[in-house]
């Protein structure tokens, strides 16, 4: 079985948002940079999960970005894994990065592709199932829940108000969100290791973008909160009914 | 050109956000000059051609026993199927959970820069730019599409339904596309209103102490027919269902109200709601940060202030 997790790097979840050269850009000074947390917690967790469950499991986590990836790549294999690929390109739009993705998974023959629910700056949603058209593999977004019985997988996902369990033939890509595993804390022995690990840098393959950020926009101030007393909570009622007009 | 809907359904239902999306491609029609036609998949229940007054001339239907459950690799090549039957130029599709699964298919299909979580109409005063939620709500992007077909991703709630007059005819398909998953189980909670898809919204944190201390959370969105919501930490604790967190980590909502109460407003919940219309804080500490989010807020105890609340809204509704 092999396994290739995504991993991409994003702001810590305090940062604080702002833009620069006349909105066009994120201001990136004194912002902490993280992996994003749907791709650790989840993807790569369930992935160790596998792997510790059946030892000839092979790992390999896969960034795409410049050289400012690889603390985020590293902290990632501290956690688990045997290897990472960073392939070198910047600035890329999302189907530039699955195209990058989807070249070293269909290369590589890996069977399975775990994902992030999303990534928490750009909110795409979109890296996985790019990804799986460009394999022509199945694709199940949104995952709670994943198990492999030999060369397929049963996989439950989001629906509105509840789940779907669904099964599917590998190769497979799964985008992860919470239940698939439970957070972890990387040891001394994980981060001592990682140092070690092989960090391959590889050149992208030629895809023309499909879209381009034009610019970036706060959302408007909010005008201020209307405290209503506690001594007279009926108030807020009837602000809610006659003037907001929503209850 | 011409502008393609993709309407989503379960069990036979059209869902509400396919309504929002239909009424957004018809409006991104008419700003481009042209027609709009939308696609469905698998069995429906709900009557199709009554669907016109939405805007839309035709709707194709493909309904092959292949088809009966979503599977993204095949409801893909349906969509793409429609697309170019139609002569599609843009795509618009509900950003909702299987908006998730199928958008990016079918953009990476048909080499079409997709807008995913967009949340209004695109600028095509200079090019075609749409804007979307990022930074989990906490900014916005204006996205320039740059391939001949663009694919919009609504975000639910967004934009308002106009139904208007009009019939559609209903083209069926017949394509021999088939699924190569299997549903195995699906497992909803009955009788209430799915959280991505609610207006209302009552939430609660651990300001509320512990789980049989919901009744008041659950009372007030019984009767104004809100979906509950909480925050991470009462999730983690196994208060309430994981389902129900919201925030950075959790589910992501832009319901009309937010009605929050125990929950300080830590930047990872707020994250997850601060697309919500209108903010409403009950929080006994004036410097719980929520309150900097919030449009109506009530500083006080909970165990004093809901029961009164609920009070309100039950002689408000008539319940009393
Ligand atoms: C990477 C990361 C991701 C995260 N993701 C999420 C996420 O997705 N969603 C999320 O919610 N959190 C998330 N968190 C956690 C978040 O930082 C907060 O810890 C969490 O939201 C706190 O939940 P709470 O407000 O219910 O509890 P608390 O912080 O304990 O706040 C309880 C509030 O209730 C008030 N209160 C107490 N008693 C009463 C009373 N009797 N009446 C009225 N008010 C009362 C208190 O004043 C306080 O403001 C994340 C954290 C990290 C680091
Ligand atoms: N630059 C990248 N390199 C590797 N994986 C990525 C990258 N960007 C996004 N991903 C993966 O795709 C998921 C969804 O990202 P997005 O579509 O941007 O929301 C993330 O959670 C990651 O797992």
């Amino acid at each position: 079985m092999k396994i290739l997790v995504c991993i991409s790097k994003t702001p810590d979840t305090t940062a604080k948002i702002a833009f620069t050269d006349n909105n066009t850009k994120f201001a990136q000074d004194g912002v902490q940079w993280i992996i994003n947390p749907y791709d650790e917690w989840y993807a790569l967790v369930r992935a160790i999960e596998l792997k510790e469950k059946d030892p000839a499991t092979t790992i390999h986590l896969i960034t795409v970005g410049g050289a400012d990836c690889d603390p985020i790549i590293r902290k990632a294999l501290a956690l688990g894994g045997d290897e990472a690929i960073r392939v070198n390109t910047d600035n890329a739009d999302s189907f530039v990065i699955a195209s990058q993705i989807a070249a070293i998974a269909n290369e590589g023959k890996y069977d399975l592709v775990f994902t992030g629910k999303e990534t928490i700056d750009y909110n795409g949603s979109a890296i996985g199932g790019m990804v799986a058209e460009l394999m022509d593999a199945a694709y199940v977004s949104l995952a709670t829940k994943f198990d492999l019985n030999g060369t397929t997988a049963t996989i439950n996902r989001e629906i509105e108000g509840g789940e779907e369990t669904i099964e599917v033939s590998l190769p497979a890509v799964v985008s992860c969100q919470k239940g698939m595993a439970e957070q972890r804390i990387p040891n001394m022995k994980g981060i001592m290791g990682a140092r070690t690990k092989p960090l391959k840098v590889v050149e992208p393959v030629a895809v023309e973008a499909l879209t381009s950020i034009a610019s970036f926009e706060l959302p408007p101030a909010k005008a201020g909160v209307k405290l209503v007393s506690p001594d007279t909570p009926e108030e807020l009622v009837r602000l809610l009914h006659e003037e907001a007009k929503l209850i | 050109m011409s502008v393609l809907i993709y309407i989503d359904q379960s069990e036979g239902h059209i869902k509400k956000a396919s309504f929002e999306a239909l009424t957004y491609g018809a409006a991104v029609a008419k700003q481009l000059g042209t027609t709009a036609s939308a696609v469905v998949v698998g069995t429906v229940q709900d009557d199709l051609p009554s669907l016109g007054k939405y805007g839309v001339s035709t709707i194709y239907h493909l309904n092959d026993a292949g088809l009966s459950h979503l599977d993204s690799q095949a409801y893909t090549k349906a969509i793409a199927t429609a697309a170019e039957k139609a002569g599609a130029t843009v795509v618009v599709i509900s950003n909702n959970v299987n908006g998730k699964s199928l958008a990016p298919r079918l953009s990476a299909r048909l080499k079409a820069g997709l807008v995913s979580g967009a949340v209004s109409l695109p600028d095509t005063s200079n090019g075609f730019t749409v804007k979307k939620g990022v930074f989990s709500g906490k900014a916005f992007a204006h996205i320039s599409v740059n391939s001949p077909i663009k694919i919009i991703a609504l975000t639910p709630n967004s934009y308002q339904t106009i139904a208007g007059e009009g019939t559609a005819a209903v083209e069926t398909i017949s394509s021999g596309i088939t699924a190569n998953s299997k549903v195995i189980a699906t497992n909803k909670v009955t009788g209430q209103v799915p959280l991505s898809e609610a207006e209302l919204v009552v939430s609660g944190g651990r300001g509320l102490k512990g789980p049989e201390n919901w009744g008041m959370i659950e009372d007030l969105a019984k009767m104004i027919g809100a979906a509950t919501a909480c925050s991470r930490a009462v999730a983690d604790a196994h208060w309430r269902p994981h389902h129900e967190h919201v925030g950075q980590t959790g589910g992501s909502i832009a319901p009309n109200l937010y009605f929050a109460v125990g929950i300080s407003g830590a930047i990872q919940h707020l994250a997850g709601v601060n697309r919500s219309k209108c903010i409403v804080v009950i929080n006994k500490d004036p410097e719980a940060p929520f309150f900097k989010a919030a449009d109506y807020g009530i500083v006080g105890d909970a165990f004093e202030v809901m029961p009164k609340i609920n009070e309100a809204v039950k002689k408000l509704k008539g319940l009393a």
